[in-house]
């Protein structure tokens, strides 16, 4: 047993390295989803304005990154709930924090870096009080770095197949102001999530290590590509393998899949994923496919039930839910993988391993 | 381990393309995608792009073209090779790709220190690199400099920057030879052996380079310049050379290039010392000229390789499948070697290795690669007397043992047997079975023989249910020896999900073709990799487990009922359908030079793996030249096998009247249509078809009773008969090249029996179609009215039907053909199926069925549903264990 109580969890360092030696014992539990959670809260406009944004032109509500600064309390709480039903880590409230979501909202540079900063520190204190109390049992905060509603591989313009809305450079700047952002609030990791377009995560990685070079603790990179569809592929268009071929010059400390299918059709792709990948492997299923309703159905011992098979079947090591799924989902998946043992992470012969749409291996 | 080289296409390459260059000089970027499209249907496994040229703001045009690249899926799934000598254009690239690229190039031209921040900026954008051998001195062109700057340039990577070595590629400058300059003499030496050097000290790089530049100075002369690149490649990859930009689809085959220019070409390449008061170079620029716009000139008898050691020359024989000295040169290998056995060892082991290579690196094809194993076996029975005579016992050591079968009820072995000699060729022992060999008779000789693992084969569906059994039995019987799945209706689909369950204890592997076959024996023998394949193989399985269980879940099948509402309906009732000549059947046994104009090639070249149209294949870039070969050597065989009479070939033709209800035929004895004869069952299309498209069932085609007379034909052909006399004499003058031909020709006049019988059916015997015209393309693309749909293809899966059919026929008495118990028919060359002549009438795949149409098929075969679900498996849209444990609870 590693002795925990070693570790300074009131420094960042000692809590990244609490966090790796937790990942070797056993299988780390991720919260679920926000937006359904705040969806049940049945908020107002008035709730996403505060007086902050109160004379803003537009509509606000739906903007759930924002609340970050106008209903702190509620993000609090939302942490909270998800710790106590078990989960390890647990995401900032700051999926479409950056410039370029953001500008749907026609919010500025100031109130995105204001969101990111304080979706950090939230999540920093419920983290820390979580600690404070129960030191053996580490709580982390992962900095939530979502997808773009642009993309660098694909056109904007049916008629001009090579017309693109933002270039590399103009993701770049975005996502390096979000992370330094997230960093300056406090979290422990960044996760690169639901990611639809390996181009657009190739340029938050290219951030990330970027900014590391300027002198910034090396904090772990947790990347989490998104399968859309039963075509086994990435929206841009690439297989599993092809995605990890693109994306492992990041020395991620996790790779995985999460969201757009249930843990039924996800499946394959983890497996996948276990093979290959020479570093840990995460998976946050959504709670099934939606309904006519737009809905999730999945109960939370089908949940449960489902990851519990793929941990004894040795597949993960950090598990967790996305849309849909709410605290009690993750108390199952927490309950039904505890003594787990978590997936070991396989020694892949080395070899030049490129990617189109598809990988390429020259053995 | 065999080489393995990767071509890199060069034609989305401005300085080495003009045809690209002046598409994007035009803005004319959709043609130039069509040519990116080309080099990787062409099979380019990376495509280099380059936009290096003084007219273009090249910046731009590599941003617009890889974006409009990245919106065509077909290009877009192999990576990239951003390709320029300018930073600033590989940066912005490396910005519109989100695979992992390739960066040629960088180098240390501007010192170390430059060379550190585009490297770690490749590293940032998850590039592996092409590093030149180029450094602030200059491009390096001596052996010693190219190994000095790389390996230095290796260290900086791997320690200062943290570069993985396995995404390090250097390019170590290949230069012009035969400049006339004497400096330059030594250019291609240096760079394979700088190669050698670099590969042995730098682990898990990769050494690459642009070919064209080594005969820069014959431009304008191709055919000069594409020998000196084959032979340049052929020392280079031998030297470790990876990959290359080359148009590799241009380049001979090194043993096929004229022997005197390959001679002279192979002097300057390796600077040998002058043979004459000539040098090098001007032997070569003398003999130039001779060979320009010369493509014939490299099929010369040319006997200069004659002169080279009896090692040399045993090599080239096998190479070149040449079998006319072979004898004589093993005997004098022989006199100078110690013992017999040596010579195989030696000599004739070196050979077979380059010719393994040679295929390994997609220079040789299967068609040459046989010829070299006829070569093979005619030097070892030369040796057999004397190794006997030593009696020292001693027997050769074979790489491996592999027990090869054509399983119960099936008859066709082409493609094993080109499997078993490939493996021959890599020195395995092959222990043969032949065709029809049942479980029991295949786990009681390999363990007689003491294999090393086995290898099954099988055409027809029902094959694809034997080997599950064959599985079956070797997990039982304690077999833990791994099993290899090929043959046409073998897929890895089936078996990862059929197959490998029922088959715990060892390894199950398909083999997708010839060409794999000795990858996977190997690695699967190999201590070292063993382990790693099969754990890999297992992985792969469950994976296509998992596919294949998700596609089963979705499949909405229409109800039977539902399914019949929507046939296709033809309107009967302003149409009469032809009356033929005769009802019941005639026999035919036309010459072989009658069938000869209705044979369709393409199939030919199919069946020895070489893909393509005839006679277009016959100019091909990649495969040509060995299609043109094969063709030679076929047609010289079928002139034989038809002057000399080595097929009997005999059909059997039927009409009958004939009437649809609903989904079976009814067949009567005579025009009273009182007395049914025979019943034909078909089986009908149960997919979700949308809208205005019907569900098709063969009876479809069929009038129904209570509408116009209509009829129905039916065929049996063979050209097969004396097949295996033939086939076997081959064989025991170990000649499986000729065995095989002779095997894929009976095949061929098999199916152009069939042709001709239904032209004759259409013009002549039922006559419906008199004033068709006679053009061997329209036959071969069906053009014409009327099908002949065969039992056990997608119109009607069910083989069993066959057996209706050889009843009705007659085929037995009347042609000497047979059904074994899997109804494959024997002689394995031949041809059935049933005439429909309604011009409405099309080929169709039923696909798959469900169970309630089972029911009623079992019902109107008069079979019980286990029966019915064994014969029907391959189509089946469920799963019937499941179906039968379900029932039994």
């Amino acid at each position: 047993m590693t002795d925990l109580t070693l570790r300074d969890l009131s420094s960042r360092l000692g809590r990244v390295a609490a966090l790796k030696a937790a990942a070797k014992e056993r299988i780390l539990i991720l919260d679920g989803s926000w937006g359904v959670m705040f969806q049940k809260k049945k908020l107002t406009e008035a709730d996403y304005r505060a007086e902050r944004f109160a004379n803003f032109d537009g509509q606000m509500k739906g903007n759930n990154d924002i609340l970050c600064l106008t209903r702190p309390d509620l993000v609090a709480e939302l942490h909270d709930a998800y710790f106590s039903a078990g989960a390890d880590i647990s995401e900032t409230n700051t999926f479409s924090g950056t410039t370029i979501a953001q500008a749907d909202y026609r919010l500025g540079e100031q109130d995105v870096w204001d969101i990111n900063l304080e979706g950090a520190r939230i999540g920093r204190q419920v983290a820390d009080r979580w600690n404070a109390e129960n030191p053996d049992r580490p709580k982390f905060i992962a900095g939530s770095i979502g997808p773009l509603n642009v993309m660098l591989s694909m056109s904007s313009d049916v008629n001009d197949p090579g017309a693109r809305k933002v270039t590399f450079d103009q993701v770049y700047q975005a996502y390096r102001q979000q992370v330094d952002a997230l960093y300056q609030g406090g979290v422990d990791l960044f996760l690169i999530e639901t990611i639809t377009d390996t181009l657009n995560c190739k340029a938050a990685i290219k951030a990330i290590l970027d900014w590391r070079d300027e002198g910034h603790e090396e904090l772990p990179i947790w990347i989490s590509g998104t399968i859309t569809d039963r075509s086994g592929r990435t929206l841009s268009g690439q297989t599993a393998e092809a995605f990890w071929n693109s994306i492992k010059h990041a020395k991620p400390f996790a790779v995985g899949f999460n969201c757009a299918l249930g843990a039924d059709l996800m499946r394959p792709h983890i497996a996948e994923m276990a093979r290959i990948a020479d570093t840990l492997v995460a998976a946050y299923p959504n709670a099934g496919l939606p309904n006519a309703m737009g809905e999730y159905d999945e109960e939370p011992h089908e949940t449960g039930h489902a990851l519990h098979e793929w941990a004894k079947d040795g597949l993960v090591n950090i598990l967790g839910g996305c849309c849909g799924t709410t605290p009690d989902h993750i108390r199952h998946v927490a309950d039904e993988v505890r003594g787990v043992a978590p997936r070991a992470i396989p020694e892949r012969p080395k070899a030049m391993r490129l990617a189109g749409l598809e990988p390429f291996e020259l053995a | 381990m065999r080489p393995v080289f990767v071509n890199i296409g060069e034609r989305t390459n401005v300085t080495g393309s003009a045809k690209f260059k002046k598409l994007i000089v035009e803005g004319n970027f959709s043609e130039a995608l069509s040519v990116a499209r080309q080099q990787v249907e062409a099979g380019a496994q990376v495509i280099d792009v380059n936009m290096d040229e003084g007219l273009l703001d090249s910046e731009q045009a590599m941003i617009t073209f890889l974006n409009l690249m990245a919106a065509e899926p077909d290009i877009a799934r192999v990576p990239v090779m951003i390709d320029s000598s300018k930073w600033e254009v590989i940066e912005a690239g490396l910005k519109c790709v989100q695979g992992k690229a390739i960066v040629n190039s960088i180098s240390m031209k501007e010192g170390e220190a430059k060379f550190i921040e585009q490297a770690k900026l490749c590293l940032r954008y998850g590039a592996a690199v092409v590093v030149m051998a180029f450094d602030e001195v200059g491009q390096a062109d001596t052996a010693a400099r190219k190994i000095e700057i790389c390996t230095k340039a290796y260290d900086i990577l791997v320690n200062k920057v943290g570069f993985p070595p396995e995404d390090i590629i250097f390019d170590p400058n290949i230069f012009a030879v035969a400049t006339g300059i004497e400096e330059h003499d030594n250019y291609a030496v240096d760079f394979i052996e700088g190669t050698r050097e670099i590969k042995a000290r730098c682990p898990h790089a990769r050494i690459s380079g642009g070919v064209s530049n080594v005969s820069f100075s014959f431009r304008g002369n191709e055919p000069v310049r594409r020998a000196i690149h084959s032979v340049f490649l052929y020392h280079a990859i031998n030297a470790g050379m990876d990959m290359g930009i080359v148009n590799a689809g241009d380049l001979p085959v090194y043993d096929d290039i004229d022997p005197v220019l390959r001679e002279a070409v192979e002097d300057v390449i390796l600077n040998r010392p002058q043979r004459t008061n000539v040098s090098n170079t001007e032997r070569l620029v003398d003999m130039a000229p001779g060979y320009k716009g010369e493509k014939g000139a490299a099929q010369q008898v040319n006997l200069a390789w004659r002169e080279g050691t009896v090692g040399e020359r045993i090599t080239h024989a096998l190479v070149n499948g040449v079998t006319e000295f072979i004898e004589a040169d093993t005997e004098e290998a022989r006199l100078a070697a110690e013992r017999p056995l040596h010579v195989i060892e030696g000599p004739l082991m070196d050979g077979m290795n380059v010719v393994g290579d040679l295929f390994g690196a997609g220079k040789m094809f299967l068609p040459q690669v046989v010829k070299s194993a006829r070569v093979m076996k005619q030097a070892v029975a030369w040796l057999m007397p004397f190794m006997e005579a030593e009696k020292e016992g001693q027997e050769r050591k074979a790489a491996g043992k592999v027990l090869m079968a054509t399983v119960k009820g099936d008859v066709h072995d082409i493609g094993k047997n080109i499997v078993g000699v490939v493996l021959q060729c890599n020195n395995y022992e092959v222990v043969d079975l032949g065709v029809m060999v049942p479980a029991d008779r295949i786990l009681e000789e390999a363990r007689k023989h003491e294999v090393d693992m086995i290898g099954l084969s099988g055409l027809i569906t029902p094959s694809l249910d034997e080997m599950v059994f064959v599985a079956a039995e070797m997990e039982r019987q304690g077999f833990d020896i791994p099993l290899l799945i090929g043959g046409a209706t073998t897929s890895r689909t089936h078996t990862a999900v059929k197959i490998e369950p029922a088959y715990r204890r060892g390894p199950t592997t398909y083999v997708v073709d010839a060409s794999r076959a000795v990858g996977v024996v190997s690695s699967l023998l190999s201590e070292t990799d063993k382990d790693r394949v099969v754990a890999d193989t297992r992985a792969e399985y469950v994976k296509v487990r998992e596919q294949y269980a998700r596609g089963q879940t979705v499949k909405a099948r229409t109800a039977i009922g539902e399914a019949r509402k929507r046939r296709f309906a033809i309107d009967w009732k302003d149409y009469t359908p032809p009356r033929p000549l005769f009802t019941g059947t005639r026999v035919f046994e036309p010459s072989l030079a009658e069938l000869e104009p209705f044979i369709d090639w393409s199939p030919f070249f199919a069946s020895w793996e070489l893909i393509g149209r005839y006679p277009q294949i016959l100019e091909d870039d990649v495969v040509g030249e060995a299609a043109r070969d094969l063709y030679r050597d076929a047609r010289a065989m079928l002139d034989k096998v038809i002057a000399e009479k080595w097929f009997g070939a005999k059909g059997v033709i039927g009409f009958w009247p004939a009437q649809a209800v609903e989904d079976d035929v009814v067949l009567f004895s005579d025009e009273t249509r009182t007395v049914e004869i025979a019943r034909l069952h078909t089986l009908r299309q149960q997919m979700d078809k949308g809208a205005g498209k019907a569900n098709l069932a063969l009876a479809d085609f069929v009038a129904p009773v209570g509408g116009p007379a209509d009829y129905v034909g039916g065929f049996a052909v063979t050209a097969g008969h004396g097949e295996d006399e033939i086939v076997k004499t081959f064989k025991d003058a170990g000649d499986d090249y000729s065995a095989i031909m002779a095997s894929a020709l009976a095949d061929r006049l098999a199916e152009a029996f069939a042709e001709w019988l239904h032209y004759k059916a259409r013009v002549e015997l039922w006559g419906y179609a008199a004033e068709e015209g006679f053009d061997a393309d329209a036959l071969i693309g069906e053009k014409y009215v009327g099908i002949r749909p065969a039992p056990g293809y997608p119109a009607q899966p069910d083989h069993t039907e066959k057996g209706t059919l050889f009843r009705l026929l007659g085929a037995e008495a009347a042609t000497g053909m047979a059904l074994t118990e899997s109804f494959a028919m024997s002689p394995g060359a031949a041809v059935s199926g049933l005439y429909f002549s309604h011009p409405q009438s099309h080929y169709f795949g039923v696909g798959k069925i469900d169970f309630d149409q089972v029911e009623d098929y079992a019902r109107r075969k008069g079979w019980d549903l286990a029966t019915t679900e064994r014969w029907l498996s391959p189509i089946l849209n469920y799963d019937p264990h499941a179906r039968a444990r379900g029932e039994a609870a």
